[in-house]
């Protein structure tokens, strides 16, 4: 039977049929015909956004806590060139994404039509893959392939810009079970002698880290179970990239904390000394790197992920193997498991001697202050006042984000919610929208800088509007911290534009929106204003007025290597260890 | 720290027994990509090597199976191994791309380019391009009393060598179409 309907129906179906059940988007009149359809059914909610970033973000904050794609809906032109900051944080963050974009009818693509801009064009390099429909009867397939690509392999945002007269007109309806999903099936399974080349390196290895990164979080929660299963097993120490935060719980025993420039002082030299690292889902990004000659120098490195070209790109490893993480890490286990579950025992004691040595350093030490809220402390009552509820934490770019990092505990993937590759300002207020559209009833936290909440605080209309009970917590240190931060210890202490002037009454601001305001810079009264805002049911901006010139330690200074760290003067001075103080 | 047990290679996978890792040896290979004929494939190819900062020596694309909608571009490229390595593994991921095959490593292959030739001139220089067109095999495909095109099929150096000996006497345009390339045997 075949099924006739408008392109705009055939959108609104297909969504249905993919399992959508929210859209965040923004009319134009490129898209009118399908807001139209949206208007006449109930099936599936609307965000309306206040700015089309914001629109990609949210949903961006939907995927990536609750595993589907997020779906995002704009116009053409404006609509679209809007989009693009969101998704190209998406591409580099592995985030799956469908993208719908209006487009001016197809007699008038070429002629600089109103509101017409090259769309596929300008976002081929930052979607995974894009489609212009040109033929109602491609709309339905196409769209169904899209949910394929953008969730198929290493996820990621795939845009389809769809004319209005293909909106307008008739065509045959196909299901999702019917649509091409083409060639594009990426391999999952490794073959059995990369897993048993693992295994006999994890038999052998005396001084063993994992590396895991965004890949197991993206691999789903089969991934970080096997992973924890295996840790446990095993004994070996594991730290995570930004990305992959809560795949191993912060509280198991193995937890090294975070790498990277502003990881722990343990993880990095771990990573430093180790002879065996295992890249589960990580990308050796510079962030983590540091100088890449300098790096982890005596390893053999194995590294698993399901997009080849991620291997051998910036690290040469010894082992490669292409496969999605559950997949191999379940037959490294049975394995493993099955050759007599052999690790070097008396090596690996020694091994978490040194580690524990490391950990002695304490690199997380601030000077605390009972006159002005320390940052940290603002992190570590945050994370003593939420720990064991429902809750899901989003953040900005900058400072805050990386003290969110160190001083917030994920025991759980899919609870944290950042903008790593791109480094994204403004993504943690849109994001914190579309988490707490997919977890209404969870509590929902923006750790955020005041600069970055700027870039997006149009969202307040759409917190309030769609009653959404985000905790927009600002750290406010009246500066761009992190910029700040460089040109103190790396620009000759030379502030050039680095200062928050002219912010506004954060208070009156959430006010004015309907919402409510939190003003404290009083380390005593932190907590009750803390809980003032848990208990609020509704949007909150919770201006925390925090130390200006605090510097976020550990550093690796970029292009220096893993025991090149910079220390706080607080920190546990390591006679060892050959790290800066 | 003791010194390592595992020995640099041990894996049966390793890349060191195949490759220098730091090898900054320029290799030039040609690689045959099998593509969905769908608007906007090239423009992802070239877009990824002009993104990426790749070499592109020499680019030609087209359909080879009308019905499969699969055309053919073969790149011939330039770079270190780890480079090549990368470039083939970033143009497997595209989506329309079905397949890719390094030719230069994959075994023998062969290599034709078609190139056109306008050489210009009267008198001796005129005789003497005549002559070597001859020993080249290029075909006359057009004159007029003041010049020659010829038409050349061949391995790129084969095309290089004969411009080189056109120039002196009168080579004044060239028109090359771009490496085709397959792997010999069955
Ligand atoms: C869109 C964008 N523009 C510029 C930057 C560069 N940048 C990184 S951190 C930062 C300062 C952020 O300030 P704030 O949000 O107040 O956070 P803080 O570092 O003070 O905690 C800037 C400007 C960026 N990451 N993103
Ligand atoms: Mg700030």
């Amino acid at each position: 039977m075949t099924r006739q309907m408008t392109g705009a129906k055939m959108v609104v179906q297909a969504l249905k049929d993919q399992g959508v059940d929210v859209v965040f988007g923004y009319p134009g009149g490129a898209v009118l015909p399908i807001y139209d359809e949206i208007f006449q059914q109930n099936g599936i909610r609307h965000v309306l956004v206040r700015h089309e970033q914001g629109a990609v973000h949210a949903a961006e904050g939907y995927a990536r806590s609750t595993g589907k794609p997020g779906v995002v809906l704009v116009t053409s032109g404006p609509g679209a060139t809007n989009a693009v900051t969101g998704i190209t944080d998406a591409l580099l963050d592995s985030i799956p994404l469908v993208v719908l974009t209006g487009q001016v009818a197809t007699f008038l693509i070429g002629t600089d039509g109103f509101q017409e801009a090259d769309t596929v064009g300008i976002t081929r390099p930052c979607t995974k893959h894009n489609w212009l429909v040109k033929d109602p009867d491609r709309l339905a397939d196409t769209i169904h392939q899209a949910f394929h690509v953008a969730t198929s392999g290493r996820p990621g945002p795939v845009l389809i810009d769809i004319p209005k007269d293909v909106q307008f007109a008739e065509g045959e309806y196909i299901e999702p079970q019917k649509a091409k999903t083409s060639h594009y099936q990426p391999r999952v399974k490794a073959s059995i002698e990369e897993v048993t080349e693992l295994v006999s390196l994890i038999e052998r290895a005396e001084r063993p880290v994992f590396y895991t990164g965004g890949g197991v979080i993206n691999s789903g929660p089969a991934a970080s179970q096997l992973l924890r299963e295996l840790v446990d097993a095993t004994g070996f120490p594991v730290t995570s990239t930004l990305m992959g935060l809560g795949a191993y719980p912060a509280s198991g025993d193995a937890w090294l904390g975070m790498l990277g420039m502003h990881g722990l002082y343990e993880a990095n030299m771990a990573m430093h000394g180790c002879d065996l690292m295992i890249n589960l889902g990580a990308r050796f990004d510079d962030r983590i790197t540091g100088k890449v000659e300098a790096f982890s120098p005596g390893s053999r490195k194995v590294h698993v992920d399901i997009d080849a070209s991620s291997i051998n790109k910036v690290v040469r490893v010894d082992l490669p193997i292409v496969g999605d993480i559950a997949h191999v890490l379940e037959d490294v286990l049975t394995v493993w498991k099955s050759r007599g579950r052999k690790t070097q025992g008396p090596a690996l004691k020694e091994w978490w001697q040194k580690i524990d040595e490391w950990r002695g350093v304490k690199c997380l030490t601030y000077k605390g202050s009972d006159k002005v809220i320390k940052p940290q402390y603002a992190l570590e009552r945050l994370e003593a006042l939420t720990k064991g509820r429902d809750r899901y934490i989003t953040t900005e770019v900058g400072q805050h984000q990386m003290w969110a990092a160190q001083f917030l505990a994920f025991e759980d993937p899919n609870r944290w919610m950042t903008s790593g590759g791109l480094g994204t300002m403004g993504y943690g207020f849109p994001a914190s929208i579309g988490v707490q559209m997919a977890h209404p009833d969870s509590l929902v936290v923006n750790v955020a800088g005041e600069a970055s909440w700027l870039m997006n605080m149009q969202e307040m209309g759409t917190a309030v509007q769609f009653k959404l009970p985000v905790k927009q917590f600002i750290l406010n240190n009246e500066r761009l911290g992190m910029v700040r931060q460089w040109q103190e210890l790396l620009h000759g202490e030379r502030y050039s534009h680095s200062w928050s002037e002219a912010l506004p009454d954060f208070v009156k601001l959430a006010e004015a929106f309907g919402a409510k305001g939190i003003y404290c810079d009083d380390p005593a009264k932190l907590d009750d204003a803390i809980m003032e805002m848990i208990e609020h049911d509704g949007p909150v901006i919770f201006d925390c007025l925090v130390e200006k010139h605090e510097n976020c330690f550990p550093m690796i200074p970029s292009g220096k290597a893993h025991n090149e760290m910079l220390l706080s003067a607080e920190a546990e001075a390591f006679v060892g260890g050959g790290a800066l103080v | 720290m003791s010194p390592l047990k595992i020995e640099q290679g041990a894996s049966s996978h390793s890349v060191y027994p195949l490759r220098d890792p730091n090898s900054d040896v320029v290799e030039k290979h040609t690689l045959a990509v099998l593509v969905e004929n769908e608007p906007g494939v090239l423009a992802r190819v070239i877009g990824l090597f002009s993104g990426r900062g790749y070499n592109i020596e020499s680019l030609t694309v087209a359909e080879v199976d009308h019905k499969g909608h699969l055309s053919r571009i073969t790149i011939v490229t330039t770079g270190t191994p780890q480079v090549i390595e990368q470039i083939k593994a970033q143009l497997g991921r595209i989506v329309p791309v079905h397949k890719v095959n390094d030719l230069t490593v994959e075994g023998p292959f062969v290599e034709r380019e078609l190139a056109l030739f306008r050489v210009a001139g009267t008198g001796e220089k005129r005789v003497e391009a005549l002559r070597l067109a001859d020993i080249f095999r290029a075909n006359v495909v057009d004159s007029t009393l003041e010049s020659f095109v010829f038409q050349l099929t061949g391995a790129p150096e084969k095309i290089d060598a004969f411009a080189d000996l056109m120039r002196p006497l009168g080579l004044n345009e060239v028109a090359r179409t771009g490496v085709a390339a397959l792997s010999r045997g069955s």
